[in-house]
């Protein structure tokens, strides 16, 4: 970390707020607020080391234990919306920017600093809300929720408590066709504005630990679903879905490895058939879709093992972290009881009132959401797995789109798509929009083959000139001289000469050896400089071969 | 539960015509002081200013007086925390004095020597709040209303004393010393702009900006004899002021005039893109309700109707209080105005409705003060320990007994009995005074129950203390304007104590108040509030 750190109040030489550190214990430092309450990670290992053994041999009987059980998911996500500047002031935000240069009295919380609202937070709140098919609030205000945390600069967030701003929604889900498929519907509890927090950095010999303000401010929204997911793939779609929700809306970047969109994961297990809910855990630091997937079956075999052996007491009400490494769920805090957050009305903002002109104005600007997008293009014939691939990135559902609005051919546009150009894509590491090809060329390059002017071969290899180096297909073709010959007296020029100059492969021929067709397509092919369209010159080759001389 | 008077009942007060219409010495033995001098309080901005352009006087002329005087009194008053440096005051003064040579323009506070309390944010100078966890703390930025007081010319001369972030009624709790009032060395100034009140009525500085959440500007104004003005919530943005309950606190002025008061008024107010709370209310020309006493006609306000709130006479008033208001109440008369008396039964549950929602508000915005990122870091090797030793060592009794009362009003299981219930009093105190201000222009009161106490009196009697504040949070809690300005004198010992009385006003109708403060001060015979302190030098 190039910056300095100052304790307490001497005065930075870069930049006027003093930043400062604190003292830590050794080891982990994921505690809240007293200690009474927190657990730490260390006193954990000798409970899950027992669990480990335990696990490997009754792997085989747990799967099947596993059908006895159901689990119950739900899941609170955090999207980052990348607004030009923070929730309530005009630090602007980037993620990995040296620590505390972007921070100001407000986000920091200096003494009379007061929090403005950034009006873009309102309008994508609101989009998101719409989006989720949620009933929308027209008079919801902000709250403050308090607790001590040192990268929470003013001892309590900025958040929205009894009257989020949407409420009452669903998303739809389409799972991917290599887990079986299927459509799924989940329940949207609530849609609520709140600030991010700072970051702690624990470096140095642990003696202490640094805060980091650049986040403190930057709006989030939160998204509670219902407990309405019963897999770890339910869930990861779940969220994969959210995620392609706000790209498609232009909200958020949505990306998981920076933390502009971080799941939080709710989980209980119960017997099938059985109505009550289990004790729920929550599980953090999901960092991919994958580990929220991983994460929850590990869980669900941790607790339903631990129900099936008569240890359901062992369920406990807790934070668990997901181990990438060691791909498991370790205790984070245990939760005695509720956090009391004292939630009170933020005095420092006015309430938030949304006329119905405004919510209808938002409503009538959303683009196609994904799940349209989906029925869509299944409705034009394309199968799950075209459809899923499609939308699964706005920009190449995109770049489909404006394809076939050339007028190229649906399924063909959806192949070259899915196949050279993404494997090119993939190779190269670039996006849709990165390459040189553009809607316009495919569509033309999909025509010019479907109409003969080149062959299938040639689009190939033009294809890969387009994605590379741009240009268009008509200057290629001309440039290269690659229009398929077509004329018949030209191709039955070409089979005279291949014929003429191979007398004795004729002879043979002629004698028996009919294999010998192919020779002589090859060689007229190689005449023709690969333009002659094979069909003809295969049928005037034959015509030719078998007259007799 | 509480009830809405349907009909504020109107009554005559009765003795109102056995009063001289003069100004009061309730003392049975007249004091020598205050000065004979005939002298009606005069906006000392506009004589500055006038001098200043008539070349009468320079900048630096005007700053070396007022910085002598402060040095003189400063050792007996202690009313502010930081003094600014002379050198600095005098530079500004000298450029002042160089632009005015010039020709060029110079703002409406131009070599006004300005102190500003020490809970709104100055970057130039520390701002503590009064408080150890601020000890040396310098904000890197100036308070809105600062900002615009330089822009208007204005020289801050220093920060003053306060109960440590405003929590207190006497200036006695602030964490560094105890200011005293020039009427009476013995007693308190008030609080919490108690510094602000003792150096205006010293005349240490010109005029002062203090900061009002339950009476703050006006309780002092009176207890020193200066007029103090607490605008409507809104009105002044709070950026820069160390928030103590942000709902109810309200930046105000403190001058020896209503001109003055009005004059600063309009230099700090206005709509803030820092502050989301401040009104894009107009502002009106409030200078032009100052019009010299030899153009008022008899009865210049005729037709004002001023209601006296029949609560704030009752039991626990010092009847030398409530006498001088009667006589306050009879001058108004006298100028023109009817007088009636009206019911406000929602009065007294004002003030225990305020102590809740001032201290809930409070323990949230005192959250910050934890030691890590400015103020009094104690070192410690556990993260509780660290907020623990941090802010019991930078905190004072009386602000951990209300984190403490407000942590507790805010918790689960208690919010809906006080919190939620104190808001339903703050509802229906503002539907008391939408229906009193309907049927009167303005609203007359004390603005405290008693003169000034002596030093040490309440400060261990917290709810003693509370109750003192009956008179003026009501009028935070509904967010009104309201105007203290001194009416009289009562005896209090070794000599007379000021006194004076509460004007509350609709909602940005601080005009009115002006209006009627600055005639009634410009009509009121025989007072002068010069404390025997300063008062060779008038
Ligand atoms: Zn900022």
């Amino acid at each position: 970390m190039a910056l300095t750190f100052f304790r307490g109040i001497k005065t930075c030489p870069l930049i006027h707020f003093p930043s400062a550190y604190f003292a830590r214990k050794n080891g982990y430092f994921y505690c809240s607020m007293g200690s009474t309450n927190t657990q730490f990670a260390t006193q954990e290992k000798q409970q899950s080391a027992d669990l480990k053994t335990s696990q490997k041999t009754h792997k085989k009987s747990a799967d099947k234990l596993l059908k006895d059980y159901e689990a119950v998911i739900g899941i609170e996500t955090h999207v980052q919306l990348h607004t030009l500047t923070k929730a309530f002031c005009s630090c602007p935000y980037s993620y990995g920017a040296q620590p505390n240069t972007s921070i100001c009295p407000v986000c920091m919380g200096l003494p009379g600093a007061l929090p403005v609202l950034n009006s873009k937070v309102i309008e994508y709140a609101v989009k998101v809300g719409l989006a989720l098919n949620c009933k929308l609030s027209l008079n919801s205000k902000f709250d403050r929720k308090q607790y001590f945390y040192p990268d929470l600069p003013k001892g309590y967030q900025i958040s929205q408590f009894d009257v989020p701003i949407a409420s009452g929604g669903c998303i739809d889900v389409d799972l991917p066709v290599e887990f079986g498929g299927g459509h799924r519907k989940f329940g949207i509890t609530r849609v609520h504005m709140e600030e991010d927090a700072g970051k702690l950095l624990h470096t140095g010999n642990g003696n202490y630990s640094q805060v980091d303000l650049n986040r403190a401010g930057v709006p989030l929204l939160e998204i509670v679903s219902e407990p309405d997911m019963r897999t770890g793939i339910e869930a990861a779609e779940y969220a994969a879905e959210l995620q392609r929700l706000v790209r498609y809306l232009g909200v958020s970047n949505g990306n998981m490895q920076e933390g502009s969109l971080r799941c939080d994961v709710n989980i209980s297990i119960r017997p099938t058939g059985q109505q009550e809910f289990g004790t729920k855990v929550e599980i953090k630091n999901l960092n991919s879709f994958s580990s929220v997937s991983r994460a929850i079956d590990f869980e669900i075999s941790r607790q339903v093992l631990l129900h099936s052996q008569g240890q359901a007491d062992q369920i406990v009400q807790e934070t668990r972290l997901w181990e990438e490494g060691a791909q498991k769920t370790i205790t984070m805090r245990k939760k005695e009881g509720l956090s009391d957050y004292r939630y009170f009305p933020e005095p420092d903002l006015p309430g938030v009132a949304l006329t119905e002109e405004y919510v209808d104005s938002i409503r009538d600007s959303l683009p196609e959401l994904p799940e349209t997008k989906r029925r869509r293009y299944e409705k034009m014939g394309l199968s799950m797995q075209d459809v899923l691939f499609l939308t699964n990135d706005l920009n190449v559902a995109e770049f489909f789109d404006a394809t076939i609005g050339k007028g190229a051919d649906i399924k063909l546009a959806a192949n070259w798509i899915m196949g050279d150009i993404a494997a090119y894509m993939k190779n190269e590491k670039l996006s849709i929009n990165e390459i040189k090809l553009t809607p316009q060329e495919l569509g033309d390059l999909i025509a010019s083959i479907k109409g003969g002017t080149i062959s299938g071969k040639i689009g190939k290899e033009i294809l890969f000139e387009l994605v590379a180096k741009g240009g268009t297909v008509q200057g290629l073709i001309k440039d290269k001289d690659l229009v398929q010959i077509v004329d018949l007296s030209e191709i039955e020029k070409m089979v005279d000469k291949v014929l003429a100059d191979n007398p004795e492969q004729l002879e043979k021929y002629r004698g028996g050896k009919t294999r010998l067709q192919g020779y002589f397509a090859g060689q007229v092919m190689k005449e023709s400089k690969g333009k002659a369209n094979p069909k003809l010159l295969n049928q005037i080759l034959l015509e030719k071969l078998n007259a007799k001389g | 539960m509480l009830s809405l008077a349907q009909n504020p009942r109107l009554l005559r007060l009765q003795n109102l015509h056995q009063i001289p219409l003069k100004c009061l010495h309730t003392s049975p033995i007249p004091t020598p002081t205050p000065s004979p001098s005939p002298s009606k309080p005069t906006s000392q901005i506009l004589k500055i200013r006038k001098s200043l352009l008539s070349r009468e006087t320079t900048a630096v002329e005007i700053a070396k007086t007022f910085l002598d005087r402060l040095r003189r009194t400063e050792p007996h008053l202690k009313s502010f925390l930081y003094i600014s440096p002379a050198d600095a005051v005098l530079k500004q003064a000298e450029e002042i004095d160089r632009r005015i040579q010039n020709n060029e323009e110079v703002g409406p506070l131009a070599g006004v020597l300005v102190g500003v309390k020490d809970n709104i944010c100055t970057s130039d100078m520390p701002s503590t709040a009064g408080s150890k966890i601020l000890e040396n703390y310098r904000p890197p930025y100036d308070a809105t209303a600062v900002k615009k007081l330089r822009e208007n010319g204005a020289i801050i001369v220093g920060k003053t004393n306060l109960d440590e972030f405003g929590m207190g009624s006497t200036t006695e709790a602030s964490a560094y010393q105890v200011t005293a009032n020039p009427w009476d060395l013995s007693r308190v100034p008030g609080g919490s702009s108690g510094g602000s009140a003792a150096a205006v009525s010293a005349r240490q500085c010109v005029v002062s900006l203090g900061s009002d959440t339950g009476g703050s500007v006006r309780q002092p104004a009176s207890f020193c004899g200066v007029v103090g003005l607490k605008p409507t919530y809104g009105r002044v943005s709070r950026y820069g002021l160390v928030a103590y309950a942000s709902s109810l606190d309200v930046i105000g002025c403190l001058g020896s005039s209503v001109a003055d008061t009005g004059i600063v008024l309009q230099a700090v107010s206005g709509h803030d893109k820092f502050d989301a709370t401040s009104s894009k209310q107009g502002i009106p020309d409030f200078a032009s309700q100052f019009i010299p006493s030899d153009y008022l006609d008899s009865k210049p306000l005729n037709g004002l109707r001023v209601g006296v709130i029949r609560e704030t006479l009752e039991d626990g008033v010092d009847p030398d209080v409530i006498s001088s208001l009667q006589g306050a109440a009879s001058h108004l008369e006298d100028l023109g105005c009817t007088i009636s008396e009206v019911s406000f039964p929602s009065f007294s549950v004002g003030l225990p409705a305020y102590y809740i929602l001032a201290s809930s508000e409070s323990s949230s915005n005192l959250a910050r003060y934890d030691g890590v990122r400015y103020g009094n870091q104690i070192f410690a090797d556990e993260l509780s320990s660290l907020y623990g030793h941090s802010r019991a060592g930078g905190f004072g009794t009386e602000v951990k007994l209300r984190i403490l009362m407000g942590t507790y009003a805010l918790s689960a299981g208690y919010y809906d009995a006080y919190y939620k219930r104190a808001q339903q009093v703050r509802t229906l105190v503002q539907k008391s005074f939408k229906a009193a201000l309907e049927e009167n222009d303005v609203l007359i009161s004390p603005a405290a129950p008693s003169v000034a106490y002596r030093i040490g009196e309440k400060k261990n009697d917290p709810l003693a203390m509370y109750a003192g504040d009956i008179m003026t949070v009501n009028v935070n809690l509904a967010g009104l304007p309201a105007l203290v300005l001194p009416c009289g004198f009562v005896e209090g010992g070794s000599s007379s104590l000021p006194v004076g009385f509460q004007m509350i006003g609709s909602a940005f109708d601080e005009e009115k108040l002006l209006k009627i403060g600055h005639i009634f001060e410009q009509t009121l015979q025989g007072c002068c509030f010069v404390p025997p302190l300063v008062a060779n030098d008038f």
